[in-house]
């Protein structure tokens, strides 16, 4: 993968001002028995980043999602992806959605580069027969998620990994600016995830907006450089570091969070009290040290030493 | 003029045939009633339609060769339950699509082996069934049938809900889901024969599914739902053949229409689930629910 | 063996009977591919049946049938979609009431109501007995319903395979659906007449299946899909004329014997 990072993208891959921006204010989405999904949810991101949709299963991110994709009509508020309502970017090709895994049919006969070329339909006439620029762009594609050799597999035959990075491919070729990612990271070994990480920071290096829905909470602070928490509405939005708490975590998750916590003089010899806190939802767990279980864990190779 | 009204509504039970026609008509009714409460919940509807349809070439030689009906038509159900689990097994294929092809193509077969030999066995019986001149041999097997299943279903319906909705806990107790699936199966295979002499081959889709799609619509507890549903199979089932007598033909096409009617009225006025209950709660949340 | 062939077509019926099997068989071929994909078996086997009642309306008020037949076969699917939408109880079981209920409607009507269509009619269709104004009215619908199916394939494959992606370049995908949908209504409509709800329904399943499991591309499957059909569809008219059986379910049967060639060819994407 480290051969993809090389030159940087060519001058027309760059994002044009204002493309990489999501502004949701005061959305809901009500269904037809009556059920609020989400209700009055609000948050803005306005640069190149990737921004973590925190939530417990049936926390109502994917009816945010599927809002956000012009799926579902939404009672009241307004939402605007690089600074044009939601069908008018869908047109411009501005959007990308990469599903999970349960969603999609890998039975389906389709190969990889068939996938990709997915991508370039909004680009392509009605007939969608491929053009040179076309071909290009799924080449491309492909060489940057480490998949070339693979291009003539049918999707059933890849791995978890690669099943994902079929279908970044896929948005890259699209040439799109806003990239939602729904769970990402489920059924995928620590190596992968690394790898799709790394990605992901070369495509936010881009001018690309990323944002990820996951319930992994041992991997947000990884890779997240903000986060939304959300259950019904948006509980808590910002930085990681400043949002991404053990107290706006159990406001999020309730009783749905195993909320451990270790520490105390009384268990050490020495005066260091190393307290230890650890947030799972029976995902990757998230530990927190110090006092105030506020520091997050720190990622391999920036070790500092703990306060 | 009231008495020429009663005398004219009592005539069809003047009849033996038309009286052994309502009451045969509505034990299959309410057995296949009784099926298909569990049909409907586990969305097994297709499979309805496709035993009904994969029976009938054993149906066909049944007849060719002299054997009861109900012989071939298990055996048929056999091959078709065992083919379609093979394709599902060494294919990728959807199970709608594994299902579809393998009866669809005994269905056909078997329709070939009565072209070959038409003056054998009625076209017309096993497609639209024939209750009102069913033959006193198949009377006995059709409610042979019908009562071995209805006794079975009395016995065991607690073990087979278990088996279906939570078969880890189903095991835990003590029971074997796969025997109790087998058991069901060969159960709905001989409810379907049973039911192919009311209403035919196409409309045995209709009597083990829609009487518990509208038993689901009335109540949220299985055990009633199952009361529910066997009460509507039964009644629209005699009523179909009662008012058949009338039309002098069709019954298995009335007691399939007297099913979907009940369906409709439950589907709108159905006191929880129906439609008109959920406009009167839709209007009464946005009429109260109004600072936005 | 060229005499086995050249003795059918000296006839103008048997002419007539292969167009118009060829017909049917491309058309539903081309359809079985997006429904076994979509999931929609049930849905070829509920629109062919639920026909029924608009055929023998349309009978009665002296409208052409096919157009009562194509207003039942939709109403069919408008009225699940709208039950399904509207309850809790789940799409197959929907489908199965509605389709059911209409065909028993049919029915009743049917023996109510003297139509010369007789009940093999229906069933069997009729394919040695069509008019050459038959075989150009089911031309007229199949043509255009399969040449729009096959060049708007990606979009529709896409809409089959990813809905959410088909969104995100701008595609409407419920309304590509729904076009599917009216083409599916129309084919068999038009093929009804010709060829029966036996051999309608099976027609509209196996050549997908079959394409499915011998292929790794949609291009491929819907190649393999519609010269198994083509080619069982000429087999079985002219081997009806020299056996003397029911010409529809011989061509679903030999539909189906394509299956196990099939797999063996596909056998890489064997389990």
């Amino acid at each position: 993968m480290t051969e993809a990072l090389g030159a940087p993208p060519p001058a027309a891959m760059r994002a044009p001002q204002e493309a990489a921006s999501l502004a949701v204010v005061d959305v809901s989405v009500r269904y037809a028995n009556g059920v609020a999904a989400v209700e009055r949810a609000s948050f803005t991101l306005d640069r190149p980043t990737i921004c973590g949709l925190v939530g417990v299963n049936g926390s109502g991110k994917s009816s945010l999602f599927k809002a956000l994709m012009g799926f579902v009509p939404t009672g009241g508020g307004t939402i605007r992806i690089a600074g044009l309502p939601v069908e008018r970017a869908l047109k411009r090709g501005l959007v990308a959605y990469v599903p999970q895994s349960e969603e999609v049919d890998w039975n389906f006969p389709v190969l990889v580069e068939d996938v990709v070329m997915m991508g370039r339909y909004g680009h392509m006439g009605l007939l969608r027969i491929p053009r040179a620029a076309d071909r290009a762009a799924v080449d491309v594609a492909l060489a940057r998620v480490g998949m070339a050799e693979l291009r003539h597999r049918q999707i059933g035959e890849l791995s978890g990994g690669q099943k994902k990075r079929a279908f970044l491919a896929r948005a890259l070729a699209q040439g799109a600016w806003v990239i939602l990612l729904d769970e990402p990271f489920t059924g995928i070994d620590l190596t992968t995830e690394q790898a799709i990480v790394e990605l992901m920071r070369e495509m936010r290096d881009e001018g690309r907006l990323m944002l990820v829905s996951t319930h992994n909470l041992g991997s947000v602070p990884e890779f997240c450089d903000q986060v939304v928490l959300f259950n019904r509405t948006v509980l808590a939005f910002g930085p990681t570091e400043t949002t991404f708490t053990a107290e706006n975590l159990a406001r999020t998750f309730g009783a749905a969070l195993r909320h451990v916590r270790l520490g105390g003089a009384d268990l050490h010899d020495d005066a260091d009290a190393r307290h230890v806190t650890v947030l799972t939802d029976d995902e990757r767990p998230l530990v927190l040290y110090g006092a105030r279980g506020r520091q997050a864990v720190v990622p391999p190779g920036q070790e500092e030493a703990p306060k | 003029m009231g008495g020429e009204v009663l005398e004219l509504l009592l005539e069809p039970f003047a009849y033996s045939y038309m009286a052994r026609a309502i009451w045969v008509s509505a034990l299959v009714g309410g057995v296949c009633a009784f099926l298909s409460c569990y049909l409907v919940l586990k969305g097994w509807s297709l499979m309805g339609d496709a035993l009904s349809h994969a029976v009938v070439p054993g149906v066909a030689v049944a007849y060719l060769v002299k054997l009861p009906y109900a012989a071939g038509a298990f055996a048929a159900g056999l091959l078709a339950a065992l083919a379609m689990a093979a394709v599902q097994r060494v294919t990728l294929l959807r199970e709608d699509a594994a299902i579809g092809l393998v009866f669809t193509t005994m269905f056909a077969a078997g329709l070939l082996i009565v072209s070959v030999n038409p003056a054998s066995v009625s076209v017309q019986t096993i497609i639209m069934g024939n209750v009102l001149a069913i033959a006193d041999e198949d009377v006995v097997q059709v409610v042979g049938i019908a009562a071995v299943a209805l006794a079975v279903l009395l016995l065991r319906w607690r073990d087979l809900m278990l088996a279906f909705f939570d078969a880890s806990h189903a095991q835990a107790v003590g029971l074997s889901p796969w025997r109790l699936r087998v058991l069901f199966f060969v159960l709905l295979s001989a409810c379907t024969v049973a039911a192919l002499q009311t209403v035919g081959a196409i409309m045995v889709i209709a009597m083990v599914v829609t009487p518990g799609a509208t038993a689901y619509l009335l109540t949220d507890r299985f055990g009633r739902m199952l009361v529910v549903a066997v009460l509507i199979g039964t009644g629209t089932a005699a009523s179909g053949a009662y008012v058949s007598y009338f039309l002098d033909g069709a019954t298995g096409g009335l007691i399939v229409v007297a099913q979907t009617l009940a369906f409709l009225a439950a589907f709108a006025f159905a006191p929880k689930h129906g439609r008109l209950a959920a406009w009167r709660r839709t209007r009464a949340a946005s009429s109260g629910g109004a600072d936005r | 063996m060229i005499e086995w062939l050249a003795a059918p077509l000296a006839h103008d019926f048997m002419v007539r009977g292969l167009i118009v099997a060829v017909l049917v068989g491309t058309g539903c071929a081309v359809l079985s591919c997006y429904l076994v994909l979509k999931g929609w078996s049930l849905m070829g086997d509920a629109i062919s049946h639920a026909v029924l009642p608009g055929i023998v309306l349309a009978h009665v008020g002296g409208l052409p049938m096919k157009l009562g037949a194509l207003v039942a076969g939709l109403g069919c699917a408008l009225a699940t979609g709208y039950i399904r939408r509207n309850s809790r109880v789940r799409e197959d079981a929907v489908l199965a009431v509605v389709f059911a209920g209409m065909f028993a409607a049919g029915l009743v009507l049917f023996v109510k109501v003297d139509t010369d269509q007789h009940l093999n009619h229906v069933l069997f269709g009729n394919v040695l007995g069509v008019t050459w104004r038959e075989v150009v009215e089911t031309g007229l619908v199949v043509v255009p319903v399969v040449a729009l199916a096959l060049l708007r394939r990606r979009d529709l494959f896409l809409v089959c395979f990813d809905p959410g992606h088909a969104r995100a370049i701008g595609l409407d995908a419920k309304r590509l659906e729904i076009a599917l949908l009216v083409g599916l209504a129309l084919v068999i409509v038009a093929a009804l007449s010709a060829a029966g709800i036996v051999l309608v329904v099976a027609m509209l399943i196996a050549p997908g299946a079959i394409g499915f499991v011998a292929t790794r591309r949609f291009d491929a499957m819907i190649a393999v899909a519609a010269s198994v059909s083509i080619g069982a569809s000429v087999l079985g008219v002219l081997a009806s004329f020299h056996l003397d059986v029911a010409t529809a379910p011989l061509i679903v049967v030999l539909q189906a014997a394509c299956f196990l060639p099939a797999l063996w060819i596909g056998r890489r994407a064997v389990r």
